[in-house]
């Protein structure tokens, strides 16, 4: 085992623009409204920035390719500047970027910035877009909620769960993070629902409503990172370190190999061992204070909850049903609305995730701020599908050293 | 070793339209509509074309079959979907039936299918002969109503036949009852009563005349008599002027399936001997621009052949459809909102199509000869994590396995021609998976651990460049009515 990440880097300032669907504004505006706050609440100027990683993942809707334009959006100073895409993981991927430069010492200041303009489609859910070349000519032509409602049928299948229960824990997952986006000013979605408005919510894909879905949304997040001790010479106190980073990437085994029953993330199972062992966690349900998990479904939250080994295998709906995720419950999951409401601008998610982190652990979450300042939160993102996937997990906490 | 039909096989799609449907979207424009809405008649899925039904009739024909024996295949049709590309070559492909293989696409007339048959009879090659149509038609025509989509096979070639040919005859005469040519998308008929009385009536009897005089035997011989036609009792009138009992005329399935175009006479073959006991005498007639006819005679040999769907099996297989708008818009012949979503580019590169052949058209697999290991689509390192042994890959066909339900969805987001969109991880028995489109299945009876076959179908229509590019897909594995 590497000797890993942990305390090694320090995050300086972190900004979040508000997430929705952003008319009047393009990816490049949103970057800027992120970084205008990151750099204040960092307390630098644009020409101490040594690296920078900009994380967008269809950008042929918006930006086009390359890191071109964050340098240009931001008019960074001919410093290196890389992009990265790792379908919904690709926010993280962008924070690994520029905390691993930190980490080597190839860079003293460091910025990651996600961004995705995704509300110029035309059309409500994902942008259709092909998967490449062979892939087009073999895949079934399916939806994100297609493939991710393929979690209940096999969940159900494994577990014997009624179908009515499981939906039941689904539809708390959505109710519980509505109102928790009801206390975020900045999130997409903001408006209460009930159980009934689940269950009674048209289908997309069975057994997954409109309301089992996420936000599409447009929207930018920004961190600048750098060592504790630099942190500490330029005044910080109370600093949040990465504690973890971790990427678990399929290899074809779920997609081609039986060894896979459908009800389950491999990878994030394998991402959060690693990710434990790295930031020296060995009782996860009793040490994590808080998580931000990929809530791109209500299931996919749900069986993620047994994946992150707090919930039991086959716990998950209990766990859910007795409030132990919600806001004011033992472990809140997307205490501030979670791409459910927040939203999910996708190269942003991974980072705004993040954010609230930073915000809980350093009493500025406004309404939405936990009591027992929290010490140490988890954030997850799982991009592409239950079959096939990229999953990040990082770990921050509050810095002791 | 004897020459002749060695097998038989047929195809008719599941979606069954209720005529009764199409009468009451047309009969007040054409009240003579009104009188003929009874029964049904079969029509492809959006994804099926005369391509993958006869594919389909083939792999019904080659049940115990050795295929590796098929040395030339002949598609009959005037509905290929491609006017310039071998549509029998993709048949073969689909089949995986190699390269060593000649293959021919026969068209232009309704007898295209017999005049095929009859070539193949002739002796040579053993030869599977496939006929397949899914008929365009306008709204409102008489033909719509008459009209179905199906497929048949027949392999011929030495061995022991279920069937021997003792006679054939032909005549040729450009008597056009209808025609379509590149310029316009449907039939142009003329009147039916002439089609009757000086298309058929002259122009048949004198070649069963001529093929019974060739076979030496008189018309009372002949115990099953196979003629499609769409015109009411045209069979019956042209039995009785060759002298054949009334008794000996085949149903033409107008009441269940419909008139399958250059299809029908196979098809009408197959049902025909699917019912035959030994020494039955079975003529089947194709007219077109003059007219096949095809004197069989039955064998022992019938009684051996494995058990196969064919005609009644695919009957059987059956889902009523009394949405008549469902059936314009699988055909396009009316122009649907369709979304944005469908507007996305399904081009296809050509050259990764011919280089993926095996996986895409095929569906071979491979099969780890390190650790057994199946898998597709075949890669250069094995996907058992155990393994992951690199080039130990030799080639493993899955058409022919059975998978089972791991996880599924109806996905009503996606873009799909017949929404919601099934499609779900199927795991094969031996080994190996695949996340692939379903067809021909019910949202409702969609379960884990349900038994699928594998389904030749078209995948996507590229609409901006006139092309459709094929793929397997799932189907429910039980038969029977649904």
């Amino acid at each position: 085992m590497p000797k890993g990440i942990r305390d090694k880097v320090a995050i300086l300032g972190m900004g979040c623009s508000k997430f929705g669907e952003r008319w009047d504004m393009n990816a490049e505006d949103l970057m800027v409204e992120a970084y205008v706050e990151a750099l204040g609440d960092a307390g630098i100027e644009t020409k101490q920035i040594d690296a920078a990683w900009l994380g967008t993942a269809i950008e042929e809707q918006h930006v086009g390719k390359s890191a071109v334009p964050l340098a240009v959006a931001l008019r960074l100073p001919y410093i290196p500047v890389t992009r990265v895409e790792n379908f919904c993981a690709t926010g993280t991927e962008a924070f690994r970027g520029a905390v691993y430069a930190v980490a080597s010492g190839a860079a003293d200041i460091a910025l990651a910035l996600g961004v995705e303009k995704l509300k110029d489609t035309g059309y409500g859910g994902l942008p259709q877009r092909g998967r490449g070349t062979l892939p087009n000519m073999t895949w079934p032509n399916a939806s994100a909620p297609g493939y991710f409602a393929q979690l209940a049928a096999a969940y159900r299948a494994k577990h014997g769960s009624a179908p009515g229960d499981l939906k039941r824990a689904m539809a708390h997952v959505s109710v519980k993070s509505h109102d928790n986006g009801g206390r975020n000013a900045k999130a997409h979605l903001r408006n209460k629902i009930t159980i009934d408005t689940v269950l009674n919510s048209p289908m997309i894909a069975e057994p997954l409503g409109l309301y089992d879905c996420c936000g599409v949304s447009d929207g930018a997040a920004c961190a600048i990172v750098t060592t504790p001790e630099i942190a500490r010479s330029l005044g910080k106190k109370d600093l949040v370190s990465v504690k973890a980073l971790q990427v678990s990437v399929s290899n074809g085994t779920e997609a081609q190999h039986n060894s896979w029953d459908g009800s389950y993330f491999a990878t994030t199972r394998i991402a959060a061992t690693r990710a434990y062992q790295e930031a020296g966690i060995a009782k996860p349900r009793e040490e994590i204070s808080l998580i931000e998990v990929h809530d791109c479904f209500s299931v996919t939250e749900l069986v993620t909850m047994e994946d992150l080994h707090i919930s039991a295998e086959g716990r998950a709906i209990h766990d859910i049903l007795d409030g132990f995720y919600d806001a004011d419950g033992t472990m809140p999951c997307q205490i501030d609305g979670g791409l459910k409401c927040f939203g999910h601008p996708i190269g942003a998610s991974g980072l705004r995730m993040i954010y609230e982190m930073y915000l809980q652990m350093q009493g500025r979450a406004g309404e939405r701020q936990r009591q027992d300042m929290p010490r140490l939160g988890l954030t997850h993102n799982l991009g592409g599908f239950p079959h096939q996937n990229v999953c990040s997990i990082s770990i921050v906490g509050r810095y002791e050293g | 070793m004897t020459f002749g039909i060695l097998a038989y096989g047929a195809y008719i799609p599941r979606l069954r339209l209720q005529r009764k449907a199409i009468a009451d979207a047309h009969g007040w424009f054409n009240a003579a509509l009104k009188g003929q809405g009874k029964g049904e008649r079969a029509i492809a899925n959006w994804d099926e074309d005369a391509v993958t039904m006869a594919v389909e009739a083939a792999r019904d024909c080659l049940t115990g079959q050795d295929a590796t024996r098929v040395e030339a295949l002949c598609l009959a049709s005037t509905t290929f979907p491609f006017l310039d590309r071998l549509n029998s070559g993709v048949v073969a492909e689909a089949l995986n039936l190699g390269q060593d293989l000649a293959a021919g696409d026969a068209g232009q007339t309704q007898r295209a299918a017999t005049t095929a048959l009859a070539s193949a009879l002739r002796g040579g090659p053993a030869t599977l002969v496939l006929a397949a149509e899914n008929r365009t038609v306008k709204a409102a025509s008489p033909l719509e109503m008459a009209a179905g989509d199906g497929a048949a096979a027949v392999l011929v070639g030495e061995g022991r036949p279920v069937a021997t040919l003792l006679a054939a005859a032909t005549r040729t005469a450009d008597f056009v009852d209808h025609y379509r040519t590149p310029e316009s998308e449907f039939d142009y008929q003329w009147e039916e009563r002439w089609i009757r009385d000086a298309g058929y009536m002259p122009l048949v009897p004198p070649v069963i005349k001529a093929c019974l005089a060739k076979a030496g035997l008189a018309p009372e011989a002949v115990t099953r008599f196979c003629m499609p036609a769409v015109l009411a009792r045209v069979a019956q009138t042209v039995a009785k002027a060759a002298g054949i009992a009334e008794a000996a005329v085949a149903d033409n399935l107008h009441a269940v399936c419909g008139e399958t175009g250059a299809a029908h006479p196979l098809v009408m073959l197959v049902a025909a001997l699917e019912k035959a006991k030994p020494g039955d005498r079975i003529m089947v007639v194709g007219f077109g621009q003059g007219a096949d006819v095809l004197l069989f005679e039955v064998t022992d040999a019938i009684a051996d052949l494995p058990a196969r769907l064919g005609v009644q099996g695919h009957l059987t297989r059956r889902k009523e459809e009394s949405n008549y708008a469902k059936f314009l818009a699988f055909n396009d012949t009316v122009e649907l909102e369709r979304g944005m979503r469908a507007e996305a580019d399904k081009q296809t590169a050509l050259s990764a199509l011919w280089r993926n052949r095996a996986t895409v058209t095929s569906f071979v697999g491979g099969k780890c000869s390190k650790c057994g290991t199946l898998q597709f689509p075949k890669t250069r390192v094995c996907v058992n994590p155990n393994c992951t042994a690199i080039d130990t890959q030799v080639p493993e066909p899955f058409a022919a396995k059975t998978g089972r339900i791991n996880s599924y969805t109806a996905d009503r987001l996606t873009y799909s021609p017949d929404p919601p969109a099934c499609y779900g991880m199927i795991q094969f028995e031996e080994g190996g998976r695949w996340m692939m489109d379903f067809t021909d299945v019910d949202e409702k009876d969609l379960s884990v651990g349900q038994p699928m076959r594998m389904m030749f179908r078209v995948k996507d229509i590229d609409s901006q460049r006139g092309f459709r590019r094929y793929f397997w897909k799932a189907a429910p594995a039980a038969t029977g009515r649904t």
